[in-house]
């Protein structure tokens, strides 16, 4: 991971998925991603080898019943099953934080892990959050301090968030913190070390960490 | 990733059963390394059993002052777990300093032990790779070897273990509990659970096909002064170029291990006699028989200024 040839590789590899991405954003925009069907491959497995497993799990509040393919991830699950778009892929190894979501209370990578270990589960996306009415604070933290540009990475920027503050809270001590004893402080060192899961392409990370410090003064 | 077939596994005694009677299939817990080596087709199980219902969840004390860790405890749990920060802070501090707060939310106790190395040949299936395909040859030796082992090593394989939480679990000296096929259980030191590479490097531990991991023991609290440091290419989310995990007392005597310079957490007891010394004579005798290439012989003088500077830290 450490490495320059190695890096060299990775975003060669990030930035091939990226485009796939986009290019089958072309295919079904955004806006009509709703109501698109899904497209087969997760739902139903291609090659027959193996049978589709039946999984329910609760997604921002509703109950939800898929049946997979067992390779399916719990990203793909949602971004395909479910057409909650909102959720990214990004490099899809687990090193970009883009497909952060919160799974019974906690910030995962959605793209390492597979759908079917989380019968019962309950998952928070970003379109769980808030609404464009109704922004959760984070979310128009996020605004405020115009905590993105082109906006890829944001909503797991946002996931993460608020799960870091959750952390804190419950006293969860992170690499900088000097104390082990003590409750975590809130400042930016912290801030920044616990959201080095979530990269930003752009380069956002000045004012990501002025909108998270902003939810957080209000919260104190 | 290639099709496989999945089941959750009811207990541990069952578990084991089903993995032994199929050599292609693989334990899954936290997923968060083996489902990156599956989409790479690195690993490809054709059955997967899930272990996370198992209930190995739990941090116990022992009768005897220690701690038992469940297999499935996770990272953050760990790390965070009040009577770990207070007397076994260097397990706390490692397993801060590996991954995200997201992988560290999912990553066990029982996957960090097993946790593959970062090796760019391992991870690039069209270079040859004695771990990856026995025999196939070690591309690593004469190439791109800047993060890989200086000492431990062989001829077949220069790789490194990756882990933080090892590193401490060894300085710790952690006893790795197990329940093998035929429902017996067994208790492996920590020193003895990561293999040498040797000519053989894709076996990585003493595990035997189905052996699942149930737990992780600690000893009771050692005393002293706690410290992990860790030197990395970032200053967050990286694998190490070298750390130095290790407890101090008052009298200067104490213990230490290394990662990122070995295919196993690196200690040498005989090593600690010089501690009060300082780091030079303890790396001389910890590093000794070290085979750096070019390109990574800068981790020898880096170890010993890692250790120096803990030393530093611990005299306050």
């Amino acid at each position: 991971m450490a490495s320059p040839r190695e890096n060299d590789v990775k975003r060669r590899t990030l930035m091939a998925a990226t485009v796939a991405t986009a290019a089958v954003g072309a295919v079904a925009p955004r806006a009509g991603a709703q109501t698109t069907p899904a497209p087969p491959a997760p739902q139903a497995p291609s090659s027959g080898a193996v049978p589709a497993l039946k999984i329910s799990f609760t997604v921002n509040g509703k109950p939800r019943d898929l049946e997979l393919d067992p390779r399916t991830t719990l990203l793909d699950a949602l971004r395909e099953g479910l057409h909650l778009g909102g959720t990214k892929k990004g490099c899809d190894h687990g090193q970009c934080g883009a497909c952060t979501v919160i799974l019974d209370g906690r910030r995962i990578n959605s793209c390492l892990t597979l759908a079917v270990m989380h019968q019962g589960g309950e998952i928070t996306t970003i379109e769980g959050l808030g609404t464009p009415d109704k922004l959760h604070p984070m979310q128009a933290a996020f605004v405020k301090h115009d905590g993105y540009q082109c906006g890829y990475c944001t909503p797991g920027q946002i996931c993460s968030a608020v799960a870091v503050l959750a952390e804190i809270e419950a006293g969860i001590p992170s690499h900088v913190t000097a104390d082990l004893n003590a409750k975590p402080p809130l400042d930016d060192a912290e801030l920044r070390e616990r959201m080095s899961g979530n990269i930003c392409r752009c380069g956002a990370y000045s004012n990501i960490v002025e909108a998270i410090g902003d939810v957080a003064g209000r919260k104190a | 990733m290639k099709p496989f077939t999945y089941e959750r596994a009811a207990s541990p005694a069952e578990a084991a059963r089903a993995a032994a009677d199929r050599p292609d299939a693989r334990f899954i817990a936290g997923g968060t390394n083996l489902l990156d080596l599956m989409k790479l087709q690195i690993e490809t199980p054709a059955h997967l059993i899930d272990v996370n219902g198992l209930g190995l969840d739990k941090i116990e004390a022992k009768p005897d002052g220690g701690l038992r860790i469940g297999a499935l405890v996770r990272n953050t749990d760990l790390a965070a777990d009040a009577r770990v920060r207070r007397d076994y802070a260097v397990l706390s501090r490692a397993l801060l300093s590996g991954a995200s707060g997201q992988l560290r939310n999912r990553a066990t106790t029982a996957g960090n032990l097993l946790q593959r190395t970062r090796c760019p040949y391992f991870y690039d299936t069209n270079m040859a790779c004695n771990k990856r395909r026995p025999g196939s040859g070690c591309s690593a030796l004469g190439g791109y070897s800047r993060q890989l082992a200086v000492v431990g090593a062989s001829e077949a394989c220069i790789a490194t273990h990756p882990g933080d939480m090892p590193v401490a679990m060894r300085v710790l000296d952690a006893t790795v509990e197990t329940m093998t096929p035929k429902g017996q259980t067994r208790t492996i030191p920590i020193a003895d659970f990561h293999r040498l590479p040797g000519d053989t490097p894709e076996i990585e531990t003493v595990l035997e096909r189905g052996e699942l991991i149930t737990s992780v023991t600690l000893p009771k609290p050692a005393g002293g002064t706690h410290h992990y440091r860790k030197v990395r290419d970032r200053a967050s989310y990286a694998f190490a170029l070298v750390s130095v995990a290790a407890i101090v007392q008052p009298d200067g005597s104490g213990r230490v291990a290394l990662g990122g310079v070995a295919p196993k957490p690196w200690r040498n007891e005989d090593a600690e006699a010089d501690m009060a010394r300082g780091a030079k004579p303890v790396m001389a005798r910890l590093l000794a028989g070290a085979k750096p290439t070019e390109e990574n012989k800068f981790k020898l003088p880096l170890a010993e200024r890692a250790l120096a500077a803990v030393l530093a830290d611990a005299k306050g």
